[in-house]
């Protein structure tokens, strides 16, 4: 199985905090309101089944995993 | 389970109209907890139907959750209630559709330009900062009723003053105002006349625009607070445009919870299985809150207007027509969510749309979650021998001009 990267959209992101309500394993939210993920779990998707909800929540897709090669 | 045969909500047998027959929209419901009877047939018109307002006109009203996501994403669907179009609830709402409110009714990239501004103020945790805050509030408010009851109207006792208090505590309403802000803004909600809800706005305008005066004077701290600080690409923000901020958030925030709490009471109180199982806390309070936001629906229809023609499940919707996102049978989507009608703490609600998709998404559902948690938690907790104090079918929801539902009164005892 390939490795996957987990990836917030800074851009996209419009600070509903979905991601870090569902996944707060992975996801978290800087003093400026908008999601990153979490130091360290950049490649942890394998780990924790929820980011994958995480994504789905996301209301504007900014959330995305990524194959790393 | 204990509904009642009147309590069988939008599956009515008289239901059974010809897919594509007009249905009115909005519509009351009789069974507060289920959506109108009468949008019955819309639920066959699936993923999307057609429903007519109260001028005439005929807007798409969207059913299926897969298809509300997608256009709730669609940039081609403007929130802009001055277009062309834009489809009107009631003849209130036509009357003040021009006003326009941030946010809530702007388009990117001014409304994006627009909750940039907020979003530093509604994260997990500065939500979590104000659990405090929000236990004092329903505290305080159930030891008022409990001082004064039983019996009690919920509605006015606790479900309409909790989120107006915490409104006034995250703007920064100075505490001596708070009995001012709380009947105005009760006022503005259930006003009996348009006269009395429209003199209810203005003082509350009136009010906040002397609130922002008084702060630049003698700043304090809150959101209105930081919002005056804040430094924009337009430079600071005005008096104005604080003044319909702090409208805005009264708007989003005020009644779509209140009527939450007051529905969500009802419905575990005429759930009793469930309602032992929050009790029993078996079932987390965040599990029983997603839950009911899906099941309950509040905000049971989002408006939108087509800007371009967009093709979706085989039709067109054309550029001006009226887009109406049926959240209340969204959320019921049986491909979705298993036995949709029944409330059940085992399924993943998770995915509902009460708060919408997309780039408007409640910016401040953090904070209802927050809300909700607390005060229907502390109130089954305090008051174990909560129930009714009239029959369950003498309970009135609110009638069919808006589209956020609710309770009028919910008489209760303990």
């Amino acid at each position: 199985m390939s490795a996957v990267r987990i990836e917030v959209d800074r851009q996209r992101c419009v600070g509903a905090g979905m991601c870090a309500l569902t996944a707060p394993e992975v996801f978290t939210q800087d003093d400026d309101g908008f999601s990153e993920v979490l130091a360290g779990r950049e490649s942890a998707a394998g780990e924790y089944p929820m980011v994958k909800e995480a994504v789905r929540a996301c209301p504007v897709g900014a959330v995305a995993l990524l194959d790393e090669d | 389970m204990t509904q009642s045969t009147t309590h069988t909500g939008i599956q009515d047998p008289g239901a059974t109209a010809a897919q594509g027959t007009p249905v009115p929209f909005p519509q009351a419901r009789s069974c507060p907890y289920q959506p109108p009877a009468g949008y019955g047939p819309l639920r066959e018109s699936y993923p999307i139907g057609r429903v007519t307002l109260y001028d005439g006109r005929a807007a798409w009203a969207v059913t299926g959750h897969a298809l509300a996501r997608d256009l709730l994403s669609d940039p081609r669907l403007s929130c802009d209630r001055t277009q062309p179009g834009f489809p009107a609830p009631s003849e209130q709402f036509a009357k003040v559709r021009a006003r326009g409110v941030p946010l809530i009714s702007v388009d990117d990239p001014a409304h994006n330009a627009q909750r940039r501004l907020l979003i530093p103020h509604f994260t997990l945790k500065q939500n979590a900062s104000m659990r405090p805050r929000i236990q004092q509030i329903v505290d305080q408010l159930l030891d008022a009723m409990e001082r004064q009851g039983p019996p009690a109207e919920l509605v006015s006792a606790f479900a309409l003053p909790m989120p107006s208090m915490v409104i006034c505590s995250l703007l920064g309403v100075p505490y001596d105002d708070h009995e001012f802000f709380e009947a105005a803004s009760e006022r503005l909600l259930r006003g009996q006349t348009v006269d009395e809800v429209a003199r209810a706005r203005q003082e509350l305008e009136r009010y906040m625009g002397e609130l922002v005066d008084r702060k630049r004077r003698e700043p304090g701290d809150g959101l209105l607070d930081e919002l005056m600080q804040m430094d924009t690409p337009n430079g600071p923000l005005g008096r104005q445009e604080l003044v319909a901020l702090s409208g805005m958030l009264l708007a989003a925030g005020h009644e779509t919870t209140a009527n939450m709490i007051s529905l969500g009471v009802f419905t575990l109180l005429r759930h009793p299985e469930q309602l032992a199982a929050l009790r029993s806390r078996k079932t987390p309070m965040a599990v029983v809150v997603e839950e009911l936001l899906r099941y309950l629906s509040v905000q049971n229809g989002m408006l939108r207007v087509a800007v371009e023609d967009i093709e979706v499940a085989g039709r067109t919707i054309r550029a001006g027509e009226g887009v109406i996102i049926m959240t209340a049978i969204t959320n019921r989507d049986g491909t979705v969510f298993a036995a949709p009608d029944s409330l059940d703490w085992d399924r993943s609600a998770r995915h509902h749309l009460a708060f919408g998709f997309g780039v408007h998404q409640c910016l401040g559902q953090n904070l209802a979650r927050l809300e909700l948690e607390i005060a229907l938690g502390c109130l089954f907790e305090r008051l174990p021998g909560l129930r009714l104090a009239v029959a369950a079918d003498e309970v009135r929801s609110k009638p069919a001009t808006s589209t956020i539902d609710g309770l009028l009164e919910l008489p209760v005892a303990w």
